[in-house]
């Protein structure tokens, strides 16, 4: 059984699993890291296969390392396949980016140049995991501290990856807010480059203020200015499936599921005003 | 630049924090950012995977630790769970006149191992049904794990799991072990029994239920050696350590 996402979900954190198990957590699907339950056996995926009876899943990976000069890991897509089969999740996502080289991980999310070098090997390597994994895959758009000389935006980016493979878009809007203030462009002229039928997903988070910079760090409430890029999202895109990513300074399930009213309440009111157009 | 090198560059100053290797990357305060997290990921990681260990050493020399592991052993696996692979050993160099510390570290790690392990099912006792004991060969679940210790790093990690008051650490018998498995999905231990140790590593090895009672009977004498056999056979099938007989 694989369904479509729809509607709005949340990531599945340990203090919340009880509520996820039980199906009273009232949410439409969840997400969880694929890495963490790429295992052999035990309470995770116990708790995982529980909670995937209850609730459409997406599989969000951290390690596939997309943007790897040396390609990727055959012993990590089969282990990834392997929680495919078995969960038969409604997304498989990663992010745009590389987290390995030479046998070295970095377990960070590390920035790509937006060279037609790089495009050209991001391209090849989802070629290869959408054909190992037998199925189509979304990449997130990732925050950034670095950007490097290219030849193109992040944006133009995106679109002419999507273009050559054929995969989607997982859009996290609070990455957006932050590389647009961490690297002084729009996110209204990220919105408008994006091929907006690519967008499968979209992920909400919160950030803080560092010494210098932004800092995507999943441990706050969604703030306004991230709210502000949501609701320019869904203007464009109209409804597409949608969740909040807190990973860290964890709250009660009720604060969580408020945030997700938000969400629901803007893409309402977008909707709305999409048909009045 | 090639990605490859740019790539490298990058490996280099997470790996190394030198000036040079952040200026190859353009400087700047974002690679601060990028050598932040990449350290406080793997501190994460390890205090999360050791956290008995945390508690005996306490935070400061814990992370006085963890961050000579980082500078030494770069990460390699896809998983964070797996970096604490050889961090046993490590503080064992660490800590060479404090062997307990190294124990701890590898209940933790062994602990940790276990609750992820395949599933088994566990042969219920009612369930035993045996055509011939001269041929029948004990296998245990996968979780099972021999833990040999030095020190009484047991009931430390014990206290210290409960929130109780660790005993001081003390030099265990020549011969102690622990045994480490996996009840259902929780992970459990005990010390081992006397020859427990043994009974195990000749199960593994396909020896027969008749030629381990032979073999206990050259140090307890034939009748004590069935009996104890048996016993062991009966607590292992209640504390759900075994997979199949036959």
């Amino acid at each position: 059984m694989t369904e479509q996402l729809t509607g709005f979900g949340l990531g599945m954190r340990r203090p919340h699993y009880r509520s996820y198990i039980d199906g009273t957590a009232p949410v439409d699907f969840i997400e969880v890291i694929s890495e963490n339950f790429m295992i052999p056996g035990g309470k995770p995926l116990d708790t995982l296969m529980k909670a995937r009876r209850n609730y459409p899943l997406a599989l969000h990976g951290v390690s596939m390392s997309i943007g790897s000069a040396d390609g990727l890991r055959d012993d990590y897509l089969k282990e990834l396949r392997r929680l495919v089969g078995m969960m038969e999740p409604a997304v498989v996502s990663d992010h745009l980016c590389w987290t390995r080289i030479d046998g070295f991980n970095s377990h960070d999310l590390l920035p790509l140049p937006y060279t037609e070098e790089a495009l050209a090997l991001v391209c090849r390597n989802i070629d290869r995991a959408q054909e190992a994994l037998g199925r189509r895959m979304l990449l997130e758009n990732p925050s950034s501290y670095i950007a490097f000389p290219g030849a193109m935006s992040e944006w133009e980016f995106l679109a002419e990856m999507t273009r050559r493979t054929g995969c989607g878009l997982l859009l996290d809007v609070n990455n957006i807010h932050v590389s647009a203030v961490n690297h002084g462009f729009a996110a209204a002229d990220y919105l408008a480059g994006i091929p907006m039928d690519a967008v499968g997903q979209i992920h909400l988070a919160g950030h803080v203020q560092g010494e210098h910079l932004l800092i995507d760090t999943h441990d706050q409430p969604v703030p306004d200015e991230v709210w502000a890029v949501y609701r320019a999202a869904m203007e464009l895109a109209g409804p597409v499936p949608t969740m909040i990513e807190r990973d860290d300074n964890i709250p009660e399930l009720e604060e969580l599921c408020a945030e997700l009213d938000v969400a629901r309440a803007i893409s309402a009111d977008t909707a709305g005003k999409r048909i009045a157009a | 630049m090639s990605l490859l090198a740019l790539q490298r560059d990058f490996r280099d100053w997470l790996v190394t924090g030198k000036d040079t290797a952040a200026a190859a990357l353009g400087g700047g305060p974002g690679t601060a950012v990028y050598q932040n997290n990449y350290r406080t990921a793997l501190v994460s990681s390890l205090a999360e995977t050791f956290q008995r260990l945390v508690l005996w050493l306490g935070e400061e020399s814990f992370e006085t630790a963890a961050a000579r592991y980082i500078d030494a052993r770069p990460p390699s696996s896809w998983t964070l769970d797996a970096y604490g692979e050889d961090f046993t050993d490590f503080v064992a160099t660490l800590w060479p006149d404090d062997p307990e510390v190294a124990e701890i570290a590898l209940i933790d790690w062994t602990v940790g191992q276990v609750f992820v392990g395949p599933d088994a099912e566990a042969l219920a006792p009612e369930a035993l049904a045996v055509a011939d004991w001269e041929t029948a060969v004990i296998r245990v679940v996968p979780s099972v794990l021999v833990l040999p210790l030095s020190t009484n790093a047991d009931a430390i990690w014990q206290a210290l799991a409960t929130e109780e008051a660790p005993p001081s650490a003390e030099m265990a018998e020549r011969g102690t072990a622990m045994l480490v498995w996996r009840q259902s999905l929780e992970p459990v231990f005990r010390r081992a029994e006397a020859h427990e140790r043994d009974v195990l590593a000749w199960s593994a090895a396909g020896q027969g239920f008749a030629a381990i009672s032979e073999r206990l009977a050259a140090t307890l004498g034939e009748d004590a050696a069935v009996t104890t056999a048996g016993t062991l056979l009966g607590r292992w099938l209640a504390e759900g350590m075994v997979a199949a007989v036959g």
